[in-house]
């Protein structure tokens, strides 16, 4: 069946759109359309990662997940915006354009999947394909008022995402609502023999109301420092309406929240520096008059298209990486994210769930913090941890402060987003 | 490197005189001990590649056939390992009684080169599939020792470039990456290695074994490559890399020893440095400075899971490897020690031998199929660049057989192989031995037949005879030479010289 997209781009959400899509009939998401962000793998569709090094590469194979919402049925509508290859918090780092807040265009739409949240909160698609490396889903969504949700790692195959950081991220759905979440999830969960990294457990659910005698916890690191008062209380607030619901609310506290972003940020930029290596222009991307020495080709071709944060994190990396101070970072890193992991097992030994703000504060101006990459990395703080322990997250919204969103973020057990995507429901359908 | 004109003349270059390295004696340096270790890679001839599924037998198509979003590392592809691949290591592993490893990674390592696509390569660093095993092998004086191997890991082939020049002479390279993922071993030894030529052995039995093991076909080309370290006792090592013979790994470590005994004689410390083998010229160039060498930047590659296999490798049973069918060889043919190594030496020989004698009419002949096999039909092939695969069994046991019966001499069963593997080489067919003489009466004659041909010969030779009578009994040798000549070569020299000596006896 085609399918005709006229839907209008008003906050640039899309790098490319596919006005003119085909589809197959009879599947769970049979002539929906959804949006794809652009750094996983499109059969016939360019897929850039928001950079200029793969302006024009069109992928001869479909990622797994996007195979998966063909075969039930999806229409492709386009690739959305993004930070280039996944590095940002405000998709102001794609080197193609920024992306504003449907909410409020001055603002911006969160990242590193901004553009998948803001054809969503604009009401061009239902739903869309987001990446999670450190926050990429829950980000955005809570900035936009939609909802995302970052699974288990190796719920999802990542065969056709590509990596920026491998053991951190997964693909994710993001929606309006939790049950369209729910019901994409559970298309892009079929289970996928080539990633290695991924696990046989199909997600399989229906959302439900259930909350009554659920014990959630809230680590107060999640309401230290840095984390804006109003969102605070706005989010306070939304975990005591999950108690008057029903569920036990507990405090506890995560430690190792600490060493959070040093050990994020260790483990992503050393990652990055490897994947990216292959971006060199000897057999994809843009073609390149290879006239010179290698060396010298190489160096330049990188140079010029790769963005500066790019640049940035790949220097970080090697660094991390290089002999004499991989002790010192990539290997404390590990460490510190062993330790992280052990905080979060133990606390999800006596709670069924973990809640807490998604962003310390709501979405930025646009530019406000774009020339200040540490600043930029602060945010991360409270979505970071939930990629290095590995547990599925979600982001829902729970209210407005100064007239833009809030997202309620909710953590669960490895492997079980039914109990997430169940609290998330939960609330959803008692505020709305 | 400056030279003896320098001030202080022991070659140093220092100008105001050297502090230290007074030049040793000629005999100090001829016995400094000769240290070698040796990095093997070789490649395993799985069906697939090491991470995707495209055909590892590539060797005979078109550049980029065996090519797919993996192994040409296309953005968000992910590896897939090939679990025939980590079954042929651990073959290998048990074959050289290393350890299985509990748990192995694999581990990234970072370079950039235009062969590579993803921007490094998938191997094993700190982790390795086996660590710790040994393989004897004979040292120069034939006697058993032990070599320790430190390690066994699996890594990927980068692709291949193949550099051409265009008609404006232009140089230009072009990339194939069928190569790219094809999997190898890398077998690291301690360095237990004292001489270029053990070197040589143990690489020949190391190929032996793998072929044993059916996980490695030595004659595919580039199919094994070496880097080997070396160094003289007390003085810096230097590793050569870029072998990808056996013969090459005897040069190259040949000339790195004389090349490091000269600085030596003159004084000069050997600089730690990597050199690259020119095949070509026999030689090795000093190859990077110190500006150009990597930091591979190792760490564990998150795209794949530790590896637990060690109930894989208890479950893999061996097959009977080249010492213990030596052994074999011995004690159930009665067959010298030569004889079974050579045979041994490579399992297609070993198997043709065994095959041989199979055959009825000389499945006792142990020791005579041994001997042609060992001393005549190797070297025959090794002449013409043959393999024996290429050999009809059934011909060559029923010319072993024509020897049994001595039907035919040494001689002719040598001229008739000869026409034999001619016949195999040139696409002809290959007739049976017994036939061919027949057909051409070189079958051994009767002493009647050769008195006449005695009679002539002696008679047109009274100088030989004469020789012979003043004592020369090598003049007896001419003759035999003469009657062979006439006979082609169907009499037997042996009993012709009797024959010869008995004539001439009765002459008088």
């Amino acid at each position: 069946m085609r399918y005709r997209f006229d839907a209008e781009d008003g906050n640039n959400a899309f790098i490319t759109i596919v006005r003119d899509a085909e589809y197959k009939e009879g599947g769970v998401l049979s002539g929906i359309p959804v949006a794809v962000k652009d750094n996983i793998s499109t059969k016939g569709i360019p897929t850039t990662c928001g950079s200029k090094i793969l302006e024009g590469y069109v992928p001869p194979y479909d990622a797994h997940a996007v195979a998966m919402i063909k075969e039930a049925g999806a229409v492709i509508v386009g690739k959305t915006n993004m930070d280039e290859f996944g590095m940002g918090t405000t998709t102001e780092n794609s080197a193609y354009f920024p992306t504003t807040n449907p909410c409020d265009r001055t603002c911006v739409p969160g990242g590193s999947s901004g553009g998948s949240a803001a054809a969503i909160a604009s009401d061009m698609v239902p739903m869309a394909l987001g990446s999670d490396t450190g926050g990429s889903i829950r980000c955005p969504a809570a900035f936009c008022g939609i909802v995302g949700l970052k699974p288990t790692y190796g719920r999802v195959s990542r065969f056709g995402l590509i990596a920026y950081s491998n053991s951190l991220e997964q693909i994710g759905p993001m929606a309006k609502n939790v049950t369209d979440v729910s019901k994409l999830m559970e298309v892009i969960s079929k289970p996928d023999i080539y990633d290695s990294t991924a696990y046989n457990r199909p997600y399989v659910h229906t959302p439900s109301a259930q909350i009554k005698g659920k014990k959630i916890a809230v680590p107060k690191e999640y309401f230290g420092e840095g984390v804006d008062d109003k969102v605070a209380d706005c989010v306070r607030g939304a975990i005591s309406k999950l108690e008057e619901m029903g569920a036990e609310i507990i405090d506890c506290s995560i430690p190792s929240m600490k060493y959070a972003l040093a050990a994020y940020y260790v483990t992503c930029t050393s990652e990055a520096s490897s994947n990216l290596s292959r971006f060199d222009g000897v057999r994809f991307g843009p073609k390149v008059e290879m006239k010179r020495s290698w060396h010298d080709e190489y160096r330049d071709y990188r140079g010029e298209r790769f963005g500066e944060e790019v640049q940035r994190r790949i220097l970080l990396g090697t660094f991390a990486l290089s002999a004499g101070y991989y002790g010192k970072y990539y290997a404390k890193a590990q460490v510190a994210r062993s330790n992280i992991r052990n905080d979060f097992l133990r606390v999800l030994n006596e709670a069924d769930l973990i809640a807490g703000p998604t962003m310390p504060n709501t979405a930025f101006k646009i530019g406000e913090k774009s020339s200040n990459p540490l600043e930029m990395y602060l945010a991360d703080i409270l979505t970071v941890p939930a990629n290095l322990a590995g547990v599925p997250a979600i982001s829902v919204p729970c209210g407005k402060v100064g007239g833009m969103p809030v997202g309620l973020q909710i953590i669960g057990r490895h492997f079980d987003e039914e109990s997430v995507v169940d609290a998330a429901f939960a609330y959803e359908q008692e505020v709305n | 490197m400056s030279d003896s004109n320098s001030g202080c003349g022991c070659g140093c270059g220092d100008g105001k005189g050297c502090a230290g390295a007074a030049k040793p004696s000629e005999k100090d340096v001829k016995d400094l001990k000769v240290i070698i270790g040796l990095e093997i890679h070789c490649q395993l001839n799985t069906k697939t590649k090491l991470f995707c599924g495209c055909s590892a037998d590539f060797r005979d198509d078109a550049p980029n056939t065996h090519v797919c979003p993996i192994c040409l590392g296309l953005p968000g592809a992910l590896p897939k390992l090939n679990k025939q691949a980590v079954i042929y290591a651990l073959k290998v592993a048990k074959a050289l009684n290393l350890e299985i490893s509990e748990v192995s990674e694999f581990s990234r390592k970072n370079y950039f080169y235009p062969d590579l696509p993803k921007g490094y390569q998938i191997s094993q660093y700190d982790k390795p599939i086996a660590l710790r095993g040994k393989m004897t092998v004979d040292d120069d004086e034939g006697h058993e020792k032990v070599i320790r191997i430190t390690r066994i890991h699996l890594e990927e082939d980068p692709g291949r470039l193949v550099h051409k020049i265009s008609r404006d002479r232009a140089g230009y390279t072009l990339v194939d990456y069928n190569r790219s993922s094809i999997p190898l071993i890398e077998i690291v030894t301690e360095p237990d290695l004292s001489s270029p030529k053990e070197a040589r052995r143990f690489l020949n039995k190391l190929r032996a074994t793998l072929e044993y093991l059916d996980v490695f076909d030595g004659e595919k080309e580039g199919s094994i490559r070496v880097d080997a370290n070396i160094s003289l006792e007390g003085h810096n090592r230097v590793e050569c890399k870029n072998i990808s013979s056996y013969k090459g790994v005897e040069k190259a470590l040949t000339f790195e020893i004389t090349r490091q005994r000269n600085l030596i004689r003159r004084g000069q410390e050997i600089v730690q440095e990597t050199r690259h083998f020119l095949e070509g010229r026999g030689i090795t160039t000093g190859s990077r400075s110190k500006e150009d060498e990597n930091d591979y930047r190792y760490f564990p590659e998150p795209d794949l899971k530790p590896l637990r296999v060690k109930d894989w490798a208890d479950k893999i049973e061996l097959p009977e490897l080249p010492d213990a069918k030596r052994e074999r060889f011995m004690s159930q043919y009665k067959i010298s020690v030569n004889h079974a190594k050579t045979l041994v030496g490579d399992i297609k020989v070993a198997d043709f031998y065994e095959g041989i004698l199979k055959n009825p009419a000389i499945s006792k002949e142990t020791e005579l199929a041994a001997t042609w096999v060992c001393d005549t039909l190797l070297g025959e092939l090794y002449y013409r660049d043959m393999k024996i695969d290429a050999v009809p069994r059934e011909c060559f046991a029923d010319l072993v057989a024509l020897l049994k019966d001595k039907k035919v001499t040494d001689k002719v069963a040598v001229d008739v192989l000869r026409a034999m593997l001619d016949d195999i080489h040139e696409g002809r067919k290959c007739a049976m031995p017994s036939e061919t003489v027949e057909k051409s009466g070189l079958g051994k004659g009767s002493d009647d037949e050769f008195t006449e041909i005695i009679k002539k010969v002696v008679a047109a030779n009274p100088q030989a005879v004469a020789d012979y009578h003043s004592g020369k009994g090598n003049a007896i040798n001419f003759i035999v030479g003469q009657i062979m000549k006439e006979t082609k070569g169907r009499a037997d020299p042996k009993s012709l010289n009797k024959l010869i000596v008995d004539y001439i006896a009765s002459m008088e």
